[in-house]
């Protein structure tokens, strides 16, 4: 079983129209070499879903989005992202705006297979008043009512990680896993983009086998691309980078998205990208970010 | 034993005021989004309430709270248990957290902003961050919040663009809850410390940072404010307070926050 794709065959899957969930976190192992492929694809229409950072910011930017679900998006240290912000302030985007949590439910129902998820989170706020598709129901056991979190049911799930085999089996050795697992879940596929292969002997340890946060019968394709979270961080391989995040924004401001499209992404491949913002190797040596 | 310090700045003066708010929390998990917040949850921790937990902001619980800002290189971080994201929820959703934000509009029935600005919401003016967890923050648990900037741009005289949080808008409660259940307890701003607490959960001042007048905070503020009789001023730093906030922001990031960093009394 060998499940090991390119990132071109990866997003040769991928259909105008389709709800993709990206994992990561903000500026947060995003699986940024995905993105930078889909941006030089024809691909339109998509519905996204995430925990945003660049990925969202970029998409936007490139026309890609249709409809976003969205809890926040940021790059942390700087905290709104530009071309998502220049996006929403054009109205030319369609939002599902949900709290942090509601998105994990949402996950949570379409990975097990419920319409919805009940919680209180939301009631009382704008969130249920501008998403009329968010139905607030009664409850058979309380007189309270409660929201009605429906399933986000992923078409496709985008996630980067630390390690993987060729049969799909996915390590995230980073602090935190995020939310993945259940993207993943609630996806009919799941491409990765993972920093090293290695083989199945290396999760026979038990606490390596404990970093294995989803079964590889649904990890549908797996691509080697280390690095492939630059300029999201990747721990513990590397950081985020600052001063090409510094540059994105900058880039908001003067020149426009396709300034930054015309001199990192356009014609290029992601070793080409990879040699224009310093090498991979200057990727690796990219600090550790202090919260 | 303690000393009132004499010489003491505005930011030092917030930080712990809003540290008094954690005092009798017992357990919980408290989370300070912003430096003065943050270095607030971190002295109520080492001084009033060893019982508070904190987290790295990336996937930790810490047995003792890591100072703000770039770490010597030998540095290693008190960890306690791990905390992801998606655990955070696990823990918060049941009640046992206080957090301390930092919204930009606050309306007068203490709901919160920290989502998008002006225009309409197909097409905001300004878009910021999201509702992010605010949502479930406000049903769920404690929250207090702080304002570096007190003025009617922050406290607005209608209700918030976004409206992030749940308040105290009697048209918005929702089927079968009281407000008894929603758990909004302070606001920490650059002129005083507020509460709900006033007629019909009206926004009244606690106190006044020393040199501060009503009249500026009724100036300040695009609603109404409630007035009660007596008006404490909020207590000085103390000296020992002081030396513990040098060891949580020993690069003096504190003093970095607040426009021109002012003095905590006013000349």
């Amino acid at each position: 079983m060998n499940k090991q794709m390119s990132l071109q065959e990866i997003v040769g899957q991928l259909r105008d129209g389709m709800t993709i969930g990206i994992g990561g976190w903000g500026p947060r192992r995003k699986p940024m070499a995905l993105i930078r492929e889909i941006l030089k694809s024809d691909l339109k229409d998509l519905t996204i879903v995430a925990y945003g950072g660049a990925d969202v910011g970029m998409l936007c930017a490139a026309g890609k989005v249709r409809k976003l679900v969205f809890a926040f998006v940021s790059l942390d240290f700087i905290p709104l992202e530009p071309y998502f912000r220049a996006t929403r302030q054009s109205g030319n985007l369609e939002v599902m705006e949900i709290d942090e949590g509601m998105m994990l439910l949402g996950l949570r129902a379409a990975a097990w297979g419920c319409p919805f998820i009940p919680t209180k989170v939301g009631l009382g706020t704008d969130v249920i008043k501008f998403n009329p598709d968010i139905k607030v129901i009664d409850s058979p056991y309380d007189d309270k009512e409660w929201v009605a979190m429906p399933a986000l049911k992923l078409d496709v799930a985008l996630v980067h990680v630390n390690r993987a085999d060729v049969r799909g089996v996915c390590q995230i050795t980073a602090p935190d896993h995020h939310m993945d697992d259940w993207f993943v879940r609630a996806a009919d596929k799941t491409f990765v983009t993972s920093e090293e292969i290695v083989e199945a002997e290396a999760f026979a340890d038990p606490a390596q086998a404990r970093l294995v946060f989803w079964e590889r019968n649904y990890t549908t394709g797996v691509a080697l691309v280390p690095g492939g979270a630059h300029p999201s961080s990747c721990s513990p391989n590397y950081g985020f980078d600052i001063p090409h995040f510094q540059e994105y924004n900058a880039s908001a401001k003067e020149g426009g998205f396709a300034a930054y499209f015309d001199k990192y992404i356009k014609d290029s491949s992601e070793e080409e990208y990879q040699a224009k913002v310093g090498g991979l190797d200057a990727i690796r040596k990219l600090p550790q970010p202090v919260y | 034993m303690s000393t009132p310090a004499s010489d003491y700045s505005l930011a030092e003066l917030m930080i712990c005021a809003n540290a008094a708010a954690y005092e009798h929390d017992g357990e919980v998990l408290v989370t300070g989004i912003g430096v003065l917040q943050r270095i607030a949850a971190s002295l109520a921790m080492l001084t009033t309430n060893p019982g508070i937990m904190m987290t790295d902001s990336e996937a930790w619980i810490l047995s003792t709270p890591n100072p703000v800002g770039k770490r010597p290189d030998d540095f290693v971080q008190m960890n306690e248990n791990w905390m992801g994201f998606s655990r955070i929820f696990d823990n918060v959703w049941s009640g046992r957290r206080h957090l301390t934000g930092g919204p930009t509009q606050i309306d007068r029935f203490g709901q919160a902003n920290i989502s998008a600005m002006g225009g309409d919401y197909q097409k905001p003016k300004v878009q910021m961050l999201g509702v992010r967890g605010f949502p479930g923050n406000s049903i769920c648990h404690a929250n207090s919040y702080m304002v570096p900037a007190h003025g009617p741009r922050v406290f607005i005289e209608g209700e918030c663009d976004v409206v992030c949080t749940i308040g105290f808008n009697p048209d918005r409660l929702p089927k079968g809850y009281s407000f008894d259940e929603i758990d909004l307890r302070c606001v920490y701003t650059n002129l005083g410390v507020f509460d709900f607490n006033g007629p019909n959960r009206q926004m009244q001042i606690v106190s006044l940072h020393p040199g501060v007048t009503v009249e500026e905070v009724v100036a300040n503020t695009g609603f109404e404010v409630h007035v009660p009789d007596t008006i404490a001023t909020t207590a000085a730093p103390t000296e020992e307070q002081l030396a513990v906030i040098r060891q949580i922001d020993p690069h003096n990031l504190r003093s970095k926050q607040l426009k021109d960093n002012p003095a905590g009394v006013r000349l």
